[in-house]
């Protein structure tokens, strides 16, 4: 066992903290309070390599590994959870299932201005009928000759609104139920696509969510992902890796939450002494720091072991679901400690209270974490 | 980062699982309604070196790694937390004050017999000092080359076994932690009486005494460490102890899951195992969870222990989470047995009973928030 960061790890999580105290930190209140999309963000990100960090560095990536994607994440989204999560889609959600089971030619055209940060992704699962029974899947899709006719709505969908290519999930054949679902690769440029709303959302504000149409939407052919029928494994098996991206955000938010709670009971004083000298504040900070410090182990673990290639189907769905209700958990009791304070908009706490508690939803609910943990046991 | 095992630990792991299950769970249940450990098991635990564990090798022991005990301690625990205990009280805070505070001539003298399976004691609770360690009063007095030892001490673990006792008390009139030193006693030292042996709701078979001190003669290079030492050399062995007790806990945490889900697969009402119902299956998730993050959380302290570097915060996390953790889990997998879970056919019942000590001896979970956050609060 080896419980510390490899040199490069450290460098990479140095690099990333640097950057997010420098130019996302200073943003973040303001894009979380306009709904503003931090696009010259986003831009930097993809010029550090943030946008494809683990994908091969033929195709546009930076090469790296899924622990040190990990603690990058958590040190963006310490800064800013909805920069944390356009990064993660992009990373987790859009880049990897395109390496993963995309053949050279898309891996060249579509992955590689991805994985440089020059276009934007989003992952297109959730229906207004499919949300944890994503296998539920309405959107149609169609062969016609060269090409598939794609029919449907898709929700809920992060950098919908902002980007320039998509992974979209559609039923084929719906006798085979999910075996009959297929993944594609739509250009949001194509004819019959359009962005119909944009989601009003109580916290990861500058991260856009959007509803999306699509009206006999024409894919080439070339554009399916991986076999026919592999559309719900490439979700699942995306999605697996997702979730550390998830839980990594969260630590991130609850870090962040953390950190200014010891602060500012350091040094808000009542009855003559500072508040961090009350037993009752201490153990707050001792409840929220160790479940914390798990929290991210649980997450490293998952990441290390996605990293040595070993099924971590269980262990990705504990740390989604031990980190995300860790931040709900943090950020409530940091609101606590900083009193009314707590819940204004001049202190961050307030922010990440809201932002917190989207982890728990996405990428497969607590609920949905739990019975993937409970089918490993029972196994 | 790699969260791997070596080949050693997990061939330690293996071999203690293997012992556990042959030699120690078929008596578990005997053992706890006995309320004692048979010397002919003491004996196989001797024979295959479980008392010789943490000892450094020149003295005869093993010098397992902290990773490996962690392991040692999970796997027998498993089996019966009250074996467990004994062999963790005898190997951290009942021998680390000499290994780690001792004189050369004490620890040449002392620790090859307790490396041997000469069992080893601590003493520091009284009455009046329980979470508050500096308010023991047992005093010890210098008369020339010996120190009279008086007072009396609170549940000892391996008290009615021990050959050795390392017992804390201070100097005459004095308060505080300053005035308190350490010494290591020899059982049928004149005036050391096992007062009496406490009837326990769990950990049943492990003994705990209590303990008389009246005029006993300790020579003078008894004491370990300096004069005035004592009080730091118990918090140090305590540090050392919290991972044992964490991995404890986790040892009878994971039973209770193990217990969980082999009982939900096989009971059925409404026509279908327990195991189809998604409240049972949340609870399952949870317990699982819950259990790994406690033990992530127990291996980090370990690691960081090996390498010589400061734990106590993090032990305190550890034996704080997995204890806590440990008692949810046998607190569900009680409820997940129903009645049968109250009865003690079901070895559940044993592990309720068992996992409550955990967040109570070598420091309560509130004495370990405090140590947590006091921590926190210096370093940020
Ligand atoms: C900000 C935001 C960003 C998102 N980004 C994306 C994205 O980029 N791409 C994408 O595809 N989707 C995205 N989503 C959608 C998200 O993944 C879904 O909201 C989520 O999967 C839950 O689905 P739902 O909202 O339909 O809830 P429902 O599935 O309707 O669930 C409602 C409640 O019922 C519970 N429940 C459902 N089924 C069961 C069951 N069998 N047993 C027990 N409890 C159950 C759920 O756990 C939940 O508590 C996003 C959502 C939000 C809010
Ligand atoms: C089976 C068993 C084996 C044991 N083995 C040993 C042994 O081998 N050697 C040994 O020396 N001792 C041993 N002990 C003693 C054990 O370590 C003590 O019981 C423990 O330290 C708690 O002390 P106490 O029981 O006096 O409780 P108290 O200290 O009286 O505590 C009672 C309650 O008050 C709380 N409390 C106390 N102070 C504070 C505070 N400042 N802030 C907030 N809450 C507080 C505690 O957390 C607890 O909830 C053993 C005990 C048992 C039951």
């Amino acid at each position: 066992m080896d419980f510390a960061l490899t040199e490069p790890q450290e460098t990479i999580r140095k690099l990333a903290a640097d950057f997010a105290a420098r130019e996302v930190s200073p943003i973040a209140a303001a894009i979380d309070r306009e709904e503003r999309f931090p696009a010259e963000v986003v831009k930097r990100l993809g010029e550090l390599g943030f946008m494809g960090m683990n994908v091969a560095a033929e195709f546009g990536g930076a090469a790296l590994d899924t622990v040190s994607y990990i603690v990058a994440l958590e040190e963006i989204s310490k800064a800013c959870a909805s920069t944390g999560v356009i990064m993660s889609v992009n990373n987790s959600l859009v880049c990897w299932p395109l390496e993963t089971f995309g053949n050279d030619e898309q891996k060249n055209r579509v992955l590689a201005p991805l994985a440089r940060g020059e276009k934007l992704g989003a992952f297109c699962l959730s229906e207004p009928n499919a949300g944890t029974d994503a296998a539920n899947q309405q959107t149609r899709a169609v062969r016609d000759g060269d090409h598939w006719v794609l029919n449907g709505l898709k929700n809920f969908i992060t950098n919908g609104a902002n980007a320039d290519v998509l992974i979209v999930f559609a039923m084929a054949d719906p006798e085979k139920k999910h075996k009959g679902i297929n993944a594609y690769i739509v250009d949001t440029d194509t004819l019959g696509f359009a962005v119909i709303a944009k989601e009003k959302k109580m916290g990861l504000r500058a991260s856009d969510t959007a509803q999306l149409a699509f009206d006999n939407v024409r894919v080439p052919a070339a554009n399916l992902l991986g076999q026919p029928g592999e559309g719900f494994k490439i979700a699942m098996s995306t999605l697996d890796g997702g979730r550390i991206g998830i839980a990594a955000q969260a630590l991130g938010i609850a870090q962040a939450a953390y950190d200014s709670a010891v602060a500012y009971a350091k040094q808000r004083e009542q009855f003559g002494r500072p508040i961090a000298s009350f037993q009752a504040i201490q153990w707050k900070i001792a409840d929220m720091r160790t479940r914390l410090d798990a929290a991210r182990l649980l997450t490293l673990r998952a990441a290390w072991l996605k990293d040595i290639k070993v099924r971590h189907s269980e262990e990705s769905a504990m740390a989604k679901l031990f980190a995300s209700e860790t931040a709900g958990f943090v950020v409530n009791e940091a609101v606590q400690i900083l009193g009314g304070n707590g819940y204004s908009k001049e202190y961050p706490v307030e922010r990440h209270f809201r932002d917190a508690k989207i982890c728990e939803i996405y990428e497969g609910t607590s609920e949905a974490q739990r019975m993937v943990i409970a089918a490993g046991q029972l196994r | 980062m790699d969260f791997d095992f070596s080949e050693t630990q997990l061939m330690m792991r293996d071999m203690v699982r293997d012992f556990a299950r042959r030699e120690v769970a078929p008596l578990a249940r005997e053992m706890d309604a006995q309320g004692e450990i048979p010397e002919a098991l003491v004996a196989k635990l001797r024979e295959s070196g479980f008392f010789a564990l943490a000892f450094p090798e020149e003295f005869g022991g093993l010098a397992v790694d902290t990773i490996s005990y962690a392991l040692v301690v999970e796997e027998l625990s498993r089996a019966s937390a009250g074996v467990a205990i004994m062999v963790t009280v005898h190997n951290s805070v009942g021998s680390y004050p000499l290994a780690m505070f001792g004189s050369p001539e004490i620890k040449r003298r002392f620790l090859p017999r307790m490396a041997a399976g000469e069992i080893a004691a601590f003493c520091v609770t009284e009455a009046g000092a329980g979470s508050d360690a500096a308010a023991l009063t047992s005093t010890a007095r210098r008369d020339g080359d010996v120190w009279i030892l008086e007072g009396s001490k609170l549940y000892v673990t391996n008290g009615a076994r021990a050959a050795f006792f390392v017992v804390l008390a201070r100097t005459p009139g004095t308060s505080g932690h300053r005035d308190i030193h350490a010494f290591v006693v020899e059982r049928g030292s004149p005036g050391l009486t096992v007062a009496k042996k406490e009837d326990k709701m769990g950990l049943r078979a492990s003994d705990t005494v209590a303990l008389d001190l009246a005029d006993v003669r300790v020579p003078a290079d008894q004491l370990i460490g300096r004069e005035g030492d004592g009080f730091r050399i118990a918090m140090a062995a305590l540090d050392a102890g919290r991972i044992g007790v964490a991995f404890q806990a986790l040892g009878i945490g994971y039973a209770c899951l193990d217990e969980a889900v082999r009982y939900a697969k096989v009971r059925e009402q409404f026509g279908r195992p327990l195991a189809d119902q998604p409240v049972i299956q949340n609870m399952l998730a949870d317990m699982a969870t819950d259990l790994d993050a406690g033990r992530m959380l127990g291996f980090r302290a370990a690691w960081l222990k090996d390498r010589g570097r400061p734990c106590s915060k993090e032990a305190a996390m550890a034996k704080l989470f997995a204890t806590e953790a440990a008692g949810r889990a046998a607190d569900t997998a009680l409820q997940i047995h129903g009645g049968y879970g109250y009865v003690k056919e079901y070895a559940v019942e044993r592990y309720y009973r068992d996992v409550r000590i955990t967040r109570i001896y070598e420091g309560t979970s509130e004495i370990q928030r405090l140590v947590i956050a006091r921590r926190l609060l210096a370093e940020s």
